[in-house]
């Protein structure tokens, strides 16, 4: 998860409010999906209490907003540790991929047309995806990129799962 | 005169003919004793003004499926219409005339003749047919592929994606009906190759019809409309709706 080290990376940048942390992350990294304010908030409760960041700053009214937040000393060490240290190689959509078509075959469901649905579903993202590299700037563009080269690894292992069911069925049914 | 079902169609919802309509199409190679179905029945239809991308595992078929759309290669069964025109049945000399006309090709290997500048290379559909205005022509078709500044370059002077951009150049400068696109990333490195689709999509924007083959995910995915064969044979088609 990493909501929490974007806010300390915002927040080290200078100490911001709860709507300007949600308003920045939006713009540098939710190409599809925006971040909730609920998650900002309890994100920002949790780094409190752990001492990655302090109250800058209490404005007079109501509402979690008149809260300004800035990182602590502790909070630029985890932040630091965090960004330099690779993360586990663990493939990421291909688990589920794998877990349908093994479960269908083991269930003598046939695993093909799930297999065609979801090759069109990810020819179909990879098209809206371009879309927005046309579009977009340079970020947009490489967080597009980025997509794109999983999504083409998927469609290269279903090819290759698809080629195979047969195989596999007598496999898993042994 | 037999009377064609389709053309007969066309003439009475009075519509735009599609850019190609290619119905059962077959075609059968002999290797030694053994008999290659390329084909087995393929029916595609490509609207005007559409970026169509045919994908498929190398021994798919799309690449003869390319060639009997462009008229360089004859099918054993089935009929491809071109602008509504049935270009199975022509002869040899009129195929030429029509793909040279009506059809523009950019291959994986560019082919350009290494003695002309790029200028004279993407004039030289026009020069075929005589035409007085081609260098005039090219220059602007040069133009828009961002390639007017290296006009007098000969194909050995330009670099990989630059004479690819020739090649696109020549492909336009006929204002086809159709430019038939065969890998035409297959031989660039990926950032290049991302300008020449990049290309091909505006150039799609402008109006133009494209069908491109790859083996790419990627590169299919700037297509409006991706098609897949396996064996020889249509299997999924995903439209972009």
């Amino acid at each position: 998860m990493s909501v929490p080290y974007v806010l300390l990376g915002l927040l080290e940048d200078s100490p911001r409010h709860g709507y300007e942390l949600k308003r920045d992350y939006d713009s540098l990294f939710a190409q599809s999906k925006q971040v909730k304010f609920g998650q900002i908030y309890a994100t920002l409760g949790r780094l409190e209490r752990d001492g990655l960041i302090d109250l800058a700053g209490e404005e007079r009214g109501q509402g979690p907003d008149r809260k300004r937040y800035a990182i602590t000393g502790e909070g630029v060490t985890d932040l630091e540790q965090w960004l330099s240290e690779p993360e586990p190689a663990e493939p990421n959509l291909q688990s589920v991929l794998f877990t349908k078509v093994v479960l269908a075959l083991f269930s003598d469901r046939p695993a093909q047309p799930y297999l065609e649905a979801q090759r069109a579903e990810h020819l179909k993202r990879m098209r809206e995806l371009t879309r927005i590299k046309e579009e977009g700037r340079l970020a947009a563009a490489l967080a597009s990129d980025y997509a794109l080269f999983h999504l083409e690894a998927d469609l290269r292992w279903m090819e290759l799962a698809s080629a195979r069911l047969t195989r596999l069925e007598k496999e898993v049914k042994r | 005169m037999t009377v064609d079902v389709k053309e007969d169609l066309i003439v009475t919802t009075g519509a735009l003919p599609a850019a190609i309509v290619a119905s059962g199409i077959v075609k059968t190679y002999k290797q030694g004793d053994e008999v290659i179905h390329a084909l087995r029945g393929v029916d595609l239809t490509v609207e005007q003004g559409e970026f169509l991308a045919i994908t498929g595992a190398s021994g798919s078929g799309k690449s003869t499926l390319l060639h009997i759309l462009g008229g360089l290669d004859r099918p054993d069964g089935g009929e491809v219409l071109l602008e509504g025109r049935r270009i199975s049945e022509l002869s040899d000399e009129d195929l030429s005339i029509v793909r040279r006309r009506r059809l523009g090709f950019v291959l994986q290997f560019f082919n350009l003749l290494p003695t002309l500048s790029a200028v004279e290379n993407a004039a030289f559909p026009l020069m075929l047919d005589g035409k007085s205005d081609a260098i005039d022509l090219a220059r602007a078709s040069l133009d828009s592929v961002g390639l007017g500044g290296r006009a007098e370059h000969r194909p050995g002077h330009l670099s990989g994606g630059e004479q690819q951009r020739v090649a696109l150049a020549r492909a336009l400068v006929t204002q086809p009906a159709v430019v038939l696109a065969d890998e035409p990333t297959g031989n660039l490195d990926s950032l290049t190759g991302e300008d020449i689709l990049k290309l091909l999509r505006r150039t799609a924007d402008a109006g133009q019809t494209i069908v491109m083959v790859t083996h790419d995910a990627r590169s299919a995915s700037y297509a409006d409309r991706v098609v897949r064969l396996v064996d020889g044979l249509v299997v999924d088609q995903d439209n972009g709706a």
